[in-house]
């Protein structure tokens, strides 16, 4: 299917998406969850443009990889808050600037 | 401006704005909130492209499994949020100066490009004419991409081993059933017949 909408829009808006999100890393340093959830945000900025070239292209090769994205993105959610479970078991905190225990 | 490009605006917009809201709000469940607001409005970007079955997968994964996962964690952990905003604006100098570089780095590269004249030439899989998007993308995952998909369930299954492996913790004052020691109860271990004279008392 054809675009109705120009490649561009989405790139743009896919960029600012990722931009916003690795803003939000730098934003959130204390915050282990919040970074996660601007990780989330990344991969959705790059599904979109996947989305979106693939829409462009006719081709759906696109499409499959975003599904996989989708995969292991929800595979890394799980894991990061199960590790995030069991750091603040451990330590009472998550702040990421107490994670320096095992610098050696 | 078409009714499509109208929708398109819309959507973007609440996306853009749902982005800056997960990383600004004060409360981490809002975030959550805002979080699940940007992926049903990039399911409605999907699904103008056509990804139909993407946009789909998008409500079921993230708004029903991913976001529904933090919202247990933000909600069963007994954080100080007040604490973890402490500093917030120290950071913020350097957060916008990455960006704004990240920002005009991605928009020269999407200025600067364009497609030759016969890109679609090099299709790895071409839309099918006749098919619904979902049932296109399941021809074309079962046959051609049938290792990356068994490789993809692989990933889920490690994910979810690795997750119970690392939250599982064994209570040793927590009470169980040990239905092997049910079992093996004996009579006499456990019941004894006396006789009770009357008005006497054991």
């Amino acid at each position: 299917m054809a675009l109705s909408i120009p490649l561009s829009h989405y790139l743009t808006l896919a960029a600012i998406l990722f931009t916003l999100g690795v803003f939000g890393i730098f934003l959130n340093r204390k915050n282990v969850i919040v970074i996660l959830m601007s990780i989330e945000l990344l991969l959705l900025a790059v599904n979109i443009n996947f989305v979106a070239f693939s829409a462009q292209l006719a081709d759906l090769a696109g499409q499959i990889f975003a599904m996989f994205v989708l995969t292991v993105a929800a595979a890394e959610a799980a894991i990061g808050l199960a590790i995030v479970v069991v750091y603040f078991r451990n330590r009472g905190s998550i702040e990421v600037e107490d994670i320096n225990v095992m610098k050696g | 401006m078409t009714a499509a490009l109208f929708v398109f605006y819309v959507l973007a917009i609440v996306t853009v704005a749902a982005a800056v809201m997960v990383i600004a709000a004060r409360n981490p469940v809002h975030s959550v909130l805002f979080l699940i607001l940007a992926f049903f409005n990039s399911a409605g970007l999907f699904l103008l492209t056509g990804a139909e079955f993407l946009a789909m997968a998008l409500v079921v994964v993230y708004v029903g499994a991913v976001a529904v996962l933090f919202l247990f964690v933000v909600m069963m952990l007994d954080i100080n949020f007040v604490q973890l905003r402490e500093g917030f604006l120290q950071y913020l100098p350097v957060g916008v100066l990455v960006g704004v570089i990240l920002l005009a780095e991605l928009v020269l590269v999407l200025g600067t490009q364009a497609f030759a004249p016969g890109e679609t030439a090099a299709t790895a899989a071409a839309v099918p004419a006749q098919l619904t998007n979902t049932e296109a993308l399941g021809r074309l995952l079962y046959t051609e991409y049938f290792y990356l998909f068994q490789a993809a369930g692989m990933v889920l299954l490690i994910a979810m081993i690795g997750a119970i492996t690392l939250t599982l913790r064994h209570r040793p004052d927590a009470r169980r059933q040990d239905i092997a020691a049910q079992v093996h109860r004996r009579r006499e271990e456990t019941l004894e017949v006396r006789k009770v004279r009357p008005r006497t008392g054991i």
